[in-house]
């Protein structure tokens, strides 16, 4: 069982393709209403590490344990309500393409919850006026920019009023003032509704300006070689290679 | 020996030539030559420099590249100082990135048993993928009658849209000219015993019972079956169905059952829709060519099939329908990740559904004849 004030525990996780181990022994504990990036060098398990939170991936062992217990030991039925705490914010934004973008934020909404077809349609300018696409309603993804795919992804993440949001590289494909204005929705979000935020992120602007802890994964070891909060990890890290991370620089 | 390797003393002197895109030097002969002076073990160090006011390119760091590896696996050390200051950084840049290929499956030299077995542990996968895709439609037709099944209703419209109302003008145009060729056929055979109002028996039975349901389900293969693998395959590659899946959607009951419901609804359809323009082109040639009455031509089609003929005929149609569904959407939602996945699995989709037509074509041709129908 997970302790009252801890969101998710990972508890000695095993990942891998087949046969192909791209991390071992991973254990951390993420809390709740914290902002927590996963670091780590390209290739070494990030997205694949995210794809194991959100029910996507079987651990080839070990376990994710959420409040509700641990994660692949429950049914089916559990898992998908489970994962209906969760809004995740895919790499390229992964909007249903036959879909405008107020059906892709709509379907999630009529599906789980009981609110007046007016309600929905309220919630549904609600939610893109928050990520600034305002008007775009009947807009369908191949009709929108990138970033803007993005952003109407998070939309939708947001749908059910998730516990915890998981982001896949936000800042990647967005220009400086859309990413600064994407960390401040972030802050906002954990600060107004309490929400856990869990980022896969390189961008170090980003790590030091929103993140509250960190793990960081080692594509060489292929483990985790420091986890903790991003202040204190920046001041004494762990390994040069951390070091190398969080400054930049190699020496 | 090459005039750009020389040994001074202890030292290997390799003279990289003039290498640009337009004129390539030999350098597999100069690799050669060096490796041959670095086996023999007669020198200690190896000096590299550019020829007189020579270019350089890729090449003259690949064979540098190549040249100072077999040296470092001898212990003897390469002296770049030589050659320009960008040749040698980007050397420098080639030593740390060091590609880590522990994971990478080693190419085992093949021999037939080799080969024969992965057949057969491919074969065997997938049967186990198609079985476990069959099970999992199975489940899913379940809560669609339970309805518990989560899915779109204007999907499902406008899947049957698309199966149906918009493949009527390939059907019929198919359907109509493969009844003007049966009867063609049929004709110049006929005529010889001067039988040729046997050509509406022939096009009637033949049309109805074999060539409707079948051609019909050949089309539907290449147009929607490779619609659906390449829509679901697509849907992978963008993530659309993790995303589903995490919103606790099930891909099969949102994806899958409303584009198998609109092709077993629509089939028996279009192939009893096919079977009436196909005895329509019979009944063109017939009249118009060999001279049979109309009402002669109509009377013996009618005294020629029955109900169970027809039945027959739609009945395989319903059950090519299914099989068209099952490898369009097994080959779509089981797809990769990237375009050229995409196209296979829309090639695979409309391969193995027109084998699998066939081969059922083939048992139903078996059964129907053994239980006399
Ligand atoms: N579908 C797959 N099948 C097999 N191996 C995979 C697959 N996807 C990723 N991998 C391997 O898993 C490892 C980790 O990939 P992952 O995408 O999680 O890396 P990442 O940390 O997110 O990297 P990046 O920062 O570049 O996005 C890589 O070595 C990759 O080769
Ligand atoms: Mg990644």
């Amino acid at each position: 069982m997970l302790n009252p004030n801890t969101a998710i525990g990972i508890k000695d996780l095993t990942m891998a393709y087949g046969d192909f181990i791209i991390q071992r022994g991973l254990e951390f504990e993420i809390n709740k209403g914290e902002i927590f990036i996963i670091m780590g060098d390209s290739g070494s398990g990030k997205s694949t590490l995210l794809k194991h939170m959100i029910g996507l991936m079987k651990p080839k062992t070990g376990q994710i344990v959420y409040q509700a217990g641990d994660f692949w030991a429950a049914s089916e039925e559990e898992r998908k309500i489970a994962s209906q705490r969760f809004g995740v914010l895919y790499q390229s934004g992964a909007l249903w393409s036959s879909m405008t973008l107020a059906q892709n934020i709509r379907l999630p909404l009529v599906t789980y919850t009981n609110y007046s077809e007016s309600d929905i349609k309220d919630i549904i300018a609600l939610k893109l006026s928050l990520v600034g696409l305002a008007g775009f309603e009947d807009f369908y993804p191949s009709e929108i920019s990138g970033g803007m795919k993005k952003r109407a992804g998070l939309a939708r993440a947001m749908a059910l009023d998730p516990e915890i949001l998981f982001f896949d590289e936000p800042g990647a494909g967005l220009d400086p003032i859309s990413s600064k204005r994407l960390d401040d929705l972030i802050i906002e979000l954990r600060d107004g509704l309490g929400t856990t935020i869990v980022i896969v992120t390189h961008e170090l602007d980003s790590i030091f300006a929103i993140g509250d802890r960190g793990v960081f994964v080692d594509a060489d070891v292929k483990t985790q070689t420091a986890l903790g909060r991003i202040s204190d990890l920046r001041k004494s890290p762990p390994s040069p290679k951390v070091a190398e991370f969080l400054s930049r620089s190699s020496k | 020996m090459d005039e750009n390797v020389k040994i001074i003393g202890d030292t290997l002197h390799v003279v990289l030539p003039n290498s640009q895109h337009s004129v390539a030097f030999d350098s597999s002969l100069l690799k050669s030559e060096a490796e041959k002076v670095i086996s023999s073990g007669q020198i200690r160090s190896i000096k590299y420099a550019l020829a007189e006011g020579a270019q350089w390119n890729s090449l003259t760091l690949a064979t540098i590249k190549g040249i100072s590896g077999s040296a470092d696996s001898k212990n003897i050390p390469s002296d770049l100082s030589a050659l320009p200051v960008g040749v040698s950084k980007i050397l420098a840049l080639t030593k740390t990135t060091v590609i880590d290929d522990a994971g990478a499956s080693e190419t085992e030299p093949s021999n037939l048993f080799l080969v024969l077995g992965n057949m057969t542990l491919a074969a065997f996968d997938q049967a186990k993928e198609l079985s476990s895709f069959i099970g999992l439609s199975l489940s899913s037709f379940k809560r669609f009658f339970l309805g518990k099944a989560q899915y779109q209703r204007s999907d499902l419209m406008a899947f049957i849209q698309a199966t149906g109302p918009a493949a009527l003008v390939i059907v019929t145009v198919v359907n109509l000219l493969l009844g003007v060729i049966l009867a063609f056929m049929g004709a110049a055979q006929l005529k010889l015993f001067g039988a040729e109002i046997f050509v509406a028996d022939l096009v009637a039975l033949g049309h109805t019972r074999e060539i409707a349901p079948m051609m019909t389900a050949i089309i539907l293969a290449g147009r929607t079956g490779a619609a659906y693998a390449a829509q679901l395959g697509t849907m992978q590659v963008n993530e659309e169905i993790d995303a589903l899946k995490t919103f606790g959607f099930s891909p099969m009951d949102f994806l899958v059952l409303p584009r198998m419901l609109a092709l077993a609804i629509m089939m028996p359809l279009l192939v009893l829709y096919g079977d009436a323009v196909g005895i329509f082109g019979g009944f063109l040639i017939g009249t118009l060519m060999l001279d049979l009455g109309p009402i002669e031509y109509i009377t013996q089609t009618q005294n020629a099939i029955g109900l169970i003929d027809i039945m027959l005929g739609v009945f395989k149609g319903s059950i090519f329908g299914i099989l068209v569904a099952i490898t369009g959407c097994k080959e779509g939602i089981m797809s990769g990740r990237s375009a050229s996945a995409v196209g296979d699995a829309a090639t695979r989709a409309v391969v193995s559904g027109i084998v699998a037509i066939i081969l059922a074509t083939a048992i139903f041709a078996v059964l129907a004849s053994a239980l006399g129908i």
